[in-house]
Formats: structure tokens, C-alpha cells, sequence
């Protein structure tokens, strides 16, 4: 069995655990050592990858395996990673490992809620090792249909409402990758769905490629909240708890810019030259329409949210410029904006336990009170504004660097355009962040709180260890995105 | 040929009316205590027939008394797999039949049911109309005494009276086409047929007189205004038998007869298809979202489901055959789980059948929320249940014809159907009741029922071998 195929298979075996435990000690037990060993297993993969690469492998996709699973249609079950791949995975394997410790203290139909949470992740895993069309396809739907019960039972707030719209939203969204998968496979003269032969073919007609690459884009768009198709996001991470708000916004939301790169950019490049343009004004609105959103907002998940859609439009804007020094900024800003989106989500959840609030009209002075959360908060918050040092300063820096090599009038203004978020993104987290943590607590009720727990700290501080360790020495992680982004780009652009 | 040669290739016929006798037999002689053992005893029959006729007798095509009855490979296993469901609406219909009001008329549902069975067989292996029409009226006539089988409540009674009539009106009209085809071909032979249609407007309408009588059984719009009121009010094993094991032969049929006799005049009816799909996909899922019955509701959503079949008959290729056999057999374990769970409910509830008295049912029954969860996510064609497979491959088959944007719309359309799929799943899992359905323990031969179909919705998308064998067996068009 391949080392890949394990990824999705230990989120399986974890459901059958979870299914057969009996108390939340074992709940436990099962999650703990499969979120641990999807974690050592990624880390492993990092090392295994970077070896091939070392021992002079130059092959596309490395690890690669591959056993037929319905002839007719020429479907396999097909996996294999690049670097890109490869971050995902970390990545992905970071937020299940911390989003665990962030719902340590669900007790309500915890078992449920962990086994929904495990077909998530299996859907997630499934989709990064994937190079095969169909099963791709696939792994994305399964992560997709969780979500509705880990929003509608476990949510808070509209949790219905919320749950019903982005589930709809997103599988609008598939129904537009389903069809364009379609016009991929029979464009390419149905002899196979394997993505990297369908590039090596090179052989879909321009004019059909017109027709599909809308269609893609917008398809896993929905997903990467492309405006003006970002409306499930604010509502459903709003209403969604705290570990899925966690895995979503992480690693889900970048499903749809993993999508967008290899799916409908690598297999329709021509169409992707020609009509990137439309694209590149739909995600500028996506990063600053989500800044200014930010700013107005009074819920603290609301906040987030908007400034999510804020930043993986920008993951979505630098993929468009289809040069390779963007494109491996929006490999990096991926990373990035998982990381600390989660590490935000996961502080709001803590912080709502304990007040039952997230209206920052409400809340005030909490750094005397949880200094360690509040502490916390200040480092995700100076992340997220682009701080050096931290993870979002070099990502940011290495899309707006991409994105202004490229020498027309209107790239270059729609650069500076985007740029004017890091602006407005700074405006919204120092307001926030002297709102709510520093001056004087004046809700005495909130000086009784207490600070993070044990669990809490662990997640906390994985989280930071790896935006601190992505922002302080970045050179290993983007020399491995950018190898396996360069022929990417080299394939779009001949 | 011989009698054997006959007796050899009708033999999937043959060993359904031995059943039927033996049912016929049994009800007449057993006593009080014999009764007791009829359904383990019809449910060994079915298996072991079953169990007999799944795999092909013969690899070739055969035909007997003059090329009135023909068979091939495919057909058998077509019949096969009907028989398979049938069998599993028997083990969910014991306990319906098991009551005080029908426990002395449980022979006359093995004989009826089996009966409409034999009625479907011989339709799918007609090779001459008058054949085909004989199998399905045989097929409509006990099927509408099913129908009305609790004769003494008003609804059914209602149910099965709506049925008769408007599978009669069916008939004639499909009657009528077929008399246009003798008058203007000069044949009804199936084989002969085919090199003499030629397009003329009177055979074009009698295509269309035809296609309206199967029509009506598959309850394709704009024929379905029968389908909701006699799914709601015949008894709900009939009401399962009549959604899948019906309209999947029927189905089938009209592939057989489109693409066999048809092929000539295939842009006619590719384009009478391609206006009958988008009707019943889209105003089915319209009127599903408000249905609060949930037998009326699987009944709209089973209109809906008959369109995305129908995709793979548009195709007209053998490919499109082997999706259409995959599409009706992953169909059926999720339709019937679906309806077993709503038969056992209403069983042991008291009558409940509407989506509020649902509200919690996760709380109180678990399992059998959680079965029909499974099945509702297959029918919505979510992965990994084998609903997302069989939605792929029907797609895929219309797409490949070049009928792009037709897919483009079932694709929106299945969106929708999500949504009011969902509808019933947050009604078990998030809505709060005051009094939901108590806990309570399905029997032995349910639980077997719901097994059967849960292992169908888990297995069949991801063991890609039911696929290639049905595929191995899909004759060249």
C-alpha cells in the first residue's frame, strides 16, 4: 500500500474507532492517536519528498500509485504529490491535530460530532493526494456534505440557515466542477482522468477550453470565496463550532484554490491566459470588499470571516497572474491563512466559552483577565495584518512581488488596488485588538474568568510554533512549492 | 427448436411461475399453524431463485416461439436484480402483513406482487408489441389490486381506483400507437420493424402514443398526476414496489424498444426525451420542496429520479445500457431502504407518515435515522454512497452524446433535490419535538431488509464489480 493512501484511511479507521468506543475517555483516545499520526505522518511525507527530490527524482508527481477502478470510463484510483501537495497535506494535518484539542470539551454527542469530523478530514486528505479526475471529485463532495450536520446540530446562532446556504452553495459549486470535469475528459478525448496525462495531451480544443474554464474556476471559486459567490462564508463560519470553523476556514477554503490552480488553470491553460482578466477584478473586489466588510462588523467570527474571504481571495488573485514567484506566494499564503484563520477561530472559541459572547461591544480588557489567550490573539492578529516574522508577512510580500513582474497597465493597478487591504486589514485588527484586550474590563462578570486550559494551550501553541516557524525561516518551505510550481506555470503559459 | 431450447431460455419465467404455484398451493392447503411459516417460505423461494438466475444461463442471444420472446444475457440479469428487490420488499412487508386486517390475505400479496413480476419479465424479453403488451397489463392489472389492498381504508381504495383507471387510459393509448405501426409497417416484430421506419409523421405519433404508455408507468411528467395520490395511499410495501421494481422494468423496456426498434427515427425521440427530462426533474423537485407527507414526498422525488434514468436512455449507447441497469439497481436499495424505514415507523408509530412527526427521530430510533440518512444522501448523489456513482455515470453517458446542456440542467436540479433531501434529515437530527416516535425494535426480517439495502448503498459505488459485471453482459447496440 502506498504511504499516501494512509492519509485518507486513518480518518476511516478512526470512524470505526470512534463508532466501537463506548465514554469520552476512549473518544478520546481514538482521536488523539489518529490526529497524532496523520500529524507524524505528514511531517514523515515532508521528509520523504524533500529525500526523492534530493536523490535527483524530477518526475511531476512523486509516490505515485495507481490501480483502475471502473475501465469503461478510464477512472483510477490515482494518487501521487508535488511540493504543493505535500503543504496542503502539513498543513491539513496541523489544523485536524489542533482543531481536536480545540473541541476537547465537547460532550454533547461528541462521538457523532468526531466521526462527521473524520469524514471531513477524510474528504480533505482524499482530495490533496488525488491526481485522478473523478476520485479528486470525489474526496471534494465527501468533505463537503459534513458540514451541514456539524453546522445545523453542533452550531450556534442562524446555525440552520447557515448550514442549509453553504451547503447548497458549495454543491451549486460542484455541480459546476461535475460538468466541467465532463467537458475535461471528453474534451481531451476520453482516454483518461488522469490530470497530469490530460496536460501532457495538451489537446482541448481553445474554443471548448472558453467554455470550461468559467465554469471550473467559478466551480471551486464558490469554495475559495470568490466574489460575489462568498456569501456562505461570513454565515456559515459564524454559525459553525469552534474545531470546524477551524478545519473549514484552514483547510477547505483552500481546497477551492487548489482546485482553481490545478484543475481549471493546469488542464485549460489557453482559456486561463485569455480570461484571467475577468477573474483578476472579481478576487481585487474579493481582497478589499472582505477588508472593508471586516471593519464594520461587530461579531468576532463575522470578523474573521470577512477577512478570510479578504485573504484567499488574494490566494485567488495571485494564482491569476500565472507567474511563478505569485504562485508560490499563494502556495505560502495558503499555509498561512489556515494557520493563523485557525489559530483565530480556535482563540474565539475559547474566548466564547467562557463569555458567551462575541460582540466586541461587549467585551473589554480581557488581557488582565486571560493574559496567555489574549497574548494570543495579539500574535494571530500581527499575522494577519502582515507582520515580519510571522507567516503572513512573507506571503503577502511574495503575491505583491509576483503580481507586480508582470508588466501591463492593468495587472499593475490591480496590484496596488489589492495592496490597499494590507492597509484596511491593519485597521480592523488594531481597532479590534485595543477594543477588546486592553483599557479596563467593565463587565465584572468577566473577571471571574479564568485562562486556556491545558488542551487549549497545546492547540494554541502548535498553531504559533508553525506561523512563527513558516514566517522565521520560509526559504525551505517555498524552495519546495516553487520546484513544483515552475513546470506548472511553464505548462499554462506554453 | 425444441422444447427444451424453450424450456432452457424462458427459464427465469419458468421458475417464477413455479413460485407463483407454489404460493398459490400453500395458501390453499396450510393450515393455522402452517400459515406461520409462509414468509420464510417465500423468502427462501425468492432466494433461492434468485440465487439460480443471476448469473446468465446462456451467452448469446436466443429466441423462442418465432422471435415472440427473446432473450439475451443482459435481460436476465436486468430480471434478476428486480426479483432481488422484490424479495426485500417481502422481508419489509411482514410486519404490514402480519396484522389483524391483511394477515388472512398475505397469500394474495405473495401472488399479486409475484405475478406483476412475471408480467414485467415478460415485457423486458417481448420481441413482438403484442407480447410486450400482454406482459404489461399483466403487470398493471394485479398491481392496481395491490394498490387497493387495504381496501377498507377510504385512501387506498381511492389509490387503487385512480390507478386502474389511468393505466387503462395508458393502455389504450399505447394500443393505439401500436395499431398505427402495423398499419404503416405491416409487422409488429421487434427485428422486422426496424428496417421499416422510416419517419413518417403517423409513426412519429404513434411513437409518441407509445412512449405516453410507458410513460405512465415510469411516471415521467407530464404523465406522473397519478403517481402522489396512489404512492400516498397505497399501503407504503406496495407503494416501495410500485417506485422501484415498476418503474426500473419499465425503464428498462423503453431503453430496449427505443434503441432496438426506434434507432431510425433516434433525433425524434432524442428530442421528446430531452423536453420530457427537463419537465420531470424540474417540476418534480419543484413540488417536492413542499410536501409534508413523506410518502407523497419520495413519490415526487421518484419523479424526479425517473428523469436522471432517463438520461441514460437518451444516450441510446451500450454504455448508456450498462449505467441505466447500475443507475435502476442503486436506485432501488436506496428507495427501498427509504420506504422501509417510513413502513417501519408507521408500523410501529401508529400511522405516523409526515416529515414533522420525524422531528428527533434521531434522538428515539437512531439507527433507522441514520439508515435513512444513508439513503437520502444516495438518492442526492453525495459520495461515498453509491447514488453519487450511478448520478456520475448517467451523466456521464448523456454527456458523451453531446447533450451538454441538458446535464448542465439535471446538475442544477440535483442541487435542489438536495435541499429538500436535507429538509427531512434536519427534521430527524435538528428539530426539537415534544413527543417524538418511541424507541422501538424492528423485527428480524426488516432489520434484514434495511441490512440488505444499507450494504447496497455502501458497497455498490465503491466496489466497482457490480459495475463491470453488468457491464460485461450489456449487449452491442
Amino acid at each position: 500500500m502506498n504511504i499516501l493512501s494512509l492519509f485518507p484511511a486513518i480518518p476511516v479507521l478512526m470512524m470505526l474507532g470512534l463508532w466501537l468506543s463506548r465514554n469520552l475517555r476512549q473518544i478520546h483516545a481514538v482521536m488523539v492517536t489518529g490526529a497524532s499520526l496523520l500529524l507524524g505522518l505528514a511531517i514523515a511525507l515532508v521528509f520523504v519528498y524533500l529525500g526523492l527530490r534530493a536523490d535527483g527524482q524530477t518526475a511531476e508527481m512523486l509516490l505515485t500509485d495507481s490501480h483502475v477502478w471502473y475501465a469503461p470510463l478510464n477512472i483510477h484510483y490515482a494518487v501521487g504529490v508535488d511540493g504543493i501537495s505535500v503543504a496542503m497535506l502539513l498543513l491539513s494535518a496541523v489544523i485536524v491535530f489542533t482543531g481536536t484539542f480545540a473541541s476537547w470539551k465537547m460532550a454533547d454527542g461528541a462521538k457523532e460530532f468526531f466521526m462527521w469530523f473524520c469524514l471531513l478530514s477524510t474528504g480533505v486528505f482524499g482530495f490533496f493526494i488525488s491526481v485522478d479526475l473523478f476520485t479528486m471529485f470525489m474526496f471534494y463532495e465527501v468533505a463537503l456534505i459534513p458540514m451541514y450536520l456539524l453546522i445545523g446540530v453542533w452550531g450556534t446562532g442562524r446555525k440552520e440557515y447557515s448550514a442549509m446556504k453553504l451547503t447548497l452553495m458549495l454543491m451549486g459549486g460542484s455541480a459546476l466542477i461535475l460538468i466541467g470535469i465532463l467537458g475535461i475528459y471528453y474534451g481531451a478525448g476520453a482516454t483518461t482522468m488522469n490530470i497530469t496525462e490530460i496536460a501532457a495531451l495538451h489537446n482541448i480544443p481553445a474554443e471548448m477550453q472558453r467554455i470550461w474554464f468559467p465554469i471550473v474556476f467559478i466551480g471551486f471559486g464558490v469554495l475559495g470565496a470568490l466574489f460575489p459567490f462568498h456569501t456562505w462564508s461570513p454565515d456559515g463560519h459564524a454559525s459553525a463550532p469552534t474545531a470546524v470553523s477551524m478545519l473549514h476556514a484552514g483547510v477547505l477554503m483552500k481546497l477551492g484554490g487548489y482546485g482553481c490552480f490545478r484543475i481549471a488553470m493546469y488542464l485549460l491553460p489557453e482559456a486561463a491566459q485569455e480570461l484571467s482578466w475577468i477573474f483578476i477584478i472579481l478576487t481585487t473586489i474579493s481582497v478589499v470588499y472582505g477588508a472593508f466588510s471586516a471593519c464594520v462588523q461587530t461579531d468576532l467570527k463575522y470578523i474573521n470571516a470577512y477577512s478570510s474571504v479578504s485573504h484567499c481571495g488574494l490566494v485567488l488573485f495571485a494564482i491569476l497572474m500565472i507567474n511563478t514567484t505569485a504562485a508560490t506566494g499563494a502556495v505560502l499564503q495558503m499555509l498561512s491563512h489556515g494557520l493563523m484563520t485557525a489559530l483565530f477561530f480556535a482563540l474565539i472559541g475559547m474566548i466564547y466559552g467562557r463569555t458567551h459572547t462575541r460582540d466586541i461591544r461587549e467585551l473589554s480588557g480581557l488581557m488582565k483577565v486571560m493574559p496567555f489567550l489574549s497574548v494570543c490573539y495579539v500574535i494571530a492578529g500581527l499575522a494577519n495584518l502582515g507582520l515580519p516574522g510571522l507567516s503572513g508577512f512573507v506571503a503577502e510580500m511574495t503575491i505583491f512581488n509576483g503580481a507586480f513582474m508582470v508588466q501591463d497597465t492593468f495587472h499593475r493597478v490591480a496590484t496596488i488596488i489589492a495592496c490597499t487591504s494590507i492597509v484596511i486589514t491593519a485597521v480592523y485588527i488594531l481597532r479590534l485588538i485595543g477594543k477588546i484586550l486592553y483599557g479596563t474590563c467593565t463587565n465584572p462578570e468577566h473577571l471571574k474568568l479564568t485562562d486556556a486550559t491545558w488542551d487549549e494551550r497545546l492547540a494554541v501553541s502548535v498553531l504559533i510554533i508553525a506561523i512563527a516557524g513558516l514566517g522565521l525561516s520560509p526559504l525551505w518551505m517555498s524552495d519546495m512549492i516553487s520546484d513544483s510550481i515552475i513546470p506548472l506555470i511553464s505548462h499554462i503559459l506554453n | 427448436m425444441n422444447w427444451s431450447d424453450i424450456f432452457s431460455c424462458m427459464y427465469t419465467e419458468i421458475a417464477l411461475a413455479g413460485v407463483i404455484i407454489v404460493a398459490l398451493l400453500y395458501d390453499l392447503i396450510a393450515g393455522g399453524r402452517g400459515r406461520r411459516f409462509f414468509h420464510p417460505v417465500m423468502c427462501t423461494l425468492m432466494v433461492l431463485f434468485i440465487a439460480g438466475t443471476i448469473v446468465p444461463w446462456h451467452s448469446g442471444e436466443m429466441e423462442a416461439f418465432g422471435g415472440m420472446y427473446v432473450y439475451a444475457p443482459v435481460y436476465s440479469i436486468v430480471k434478476a436484480l428486480l426479483a432481488a428487490g422484490t424479495l426485500i420488499v417481502f422481508l419489509q412487508s411482514d410486519s404490514w402483513l402480519r396484522r389483524q386486517d391483511t394477515s388472512f390475505k398475505r397469500g394474495e400479496f405473495y401472488v399479486l406482487t409475484l405475478s406483476t413480476l412475471l408480467g414485467m419479465d415478460f415485457m423486458i424479453s417481448a420481441g413482438h408489441f403484442m407480447m410486450f403488451f400482454i406482459g404489461m397489463e399483466l403487470a398493471s392489472v394485479p398491481m392496481a389490486c395491490l394498490v387497493a389492498f387495504d381496501k377498507y381504508k377510504d385512501n387506498s381504495a381511492e389509490a387503487g381506483a385512480k390507478y386502474i383507471l389511468s393505466a387503462l387510459f395508458a393502455s389504450g393509448l399505447m394500443l393505439y400507437g401500436i395499431s398505427f405501426f402495423y398499419g404503416t409497417a405491416g409487422t409488429l416484430y421487434f427485428s422486422d420493424m426496424a428496417g421499416r421506419i422510416d419517419g413518417s409523421p403517423l409513426q412519429i405519433m404513434a411513437m409518441v402514443f407509445f412512449f405516453s404508455g410507458l410513460g405512465f408507468k415510469i411516471s415521467l411528467v407530464p404523465f406522473h398526476l397519478w403517481t402522489a395520490d396512489t404512492y400516498q395511499g397505497a399501503p407504503t410495501s406496495v407503494t416501495s414496489y410500485l417506485s422501484v421494481i415498476s418503474k426500473g422494468a419499465a425503464a428498462f423496456t423503453l431503453m430496449v424498444i427505443l434503441v432496438k426498434v426506434f434507432a431510425p427515427i433516434a433525433e425524434y425521440w432524442q428530442v421528446m426525451l430531452y423536453i420530457v427530462i427537463v419537465l420531470s426533474i424540474t417540476i418534480a423537485n419543484i413540488f417536492a420542496i413542499r410536501q409534508k407527507n413523506l410518502k407523497r414526498f419520495l413519490a415526487f422525488s421518484s419523479i424526479s429520479q425517473a428523469g436522471y434514468i432517463m438520461l441514460a436512455v437518451i444516450s441510446g449507447t451500450p454504455h448508456g445500457m450498462t449505467t441505466l441497469v447500475f443507475y435502476v439497481l442503486v436506485y432501488m436499495v436506496a428507495n427501498l431502504a427509504a420506504f422501509g424505514v417510513i413502513s417501519a415507523v408507521e408500523q410501529n408509530s401508529g400511522g405516523k407518515v409526515d416529515m414533522d412527526d420525524y422531528n428527533g427521530l434521531y434522538s428515539t430510533n437512531p439507527r433507522l435515522a441514520v439508515t435513512m440518512t444513508l439513503a437520502l444522501f444516495s438518492l442526492a448523489g453525495i459520495p461515498p454512497f453509491a447514488g453519487f456513482f450511478s448520478k456520475f455515470f448517467v451523466f456521464a453517458a448523456a454527456f458523451e452524446q453531446g447533450f451538454h446542456v441538458l446535464v448542465f440542467i439535471a446538475l442544477i436540479n440535483t442541487v435542489i433535490s438536495l435541499y429538500y433531501y436535507l429538509l427531512v434529515v434536519k427534521a430527524m437530527f435538528i428539530n426539537r419535538n415534544d413527543s417524538p416516535v418511541a424507541p422501538f425494535k424492528t423485527d428480524l426480517s426488516t432489520r434484514t431488509g434495511l441490512v440488505l439495502c444499507l450494504a447496497g448503498i455502501l458497497i455498490l459505488g465503491i466496489a466497482s464489480s457490480v459495475y463491470d459485471g453488468i457491464s460485461a453482459f450489456s449487449f452491442g447496440m
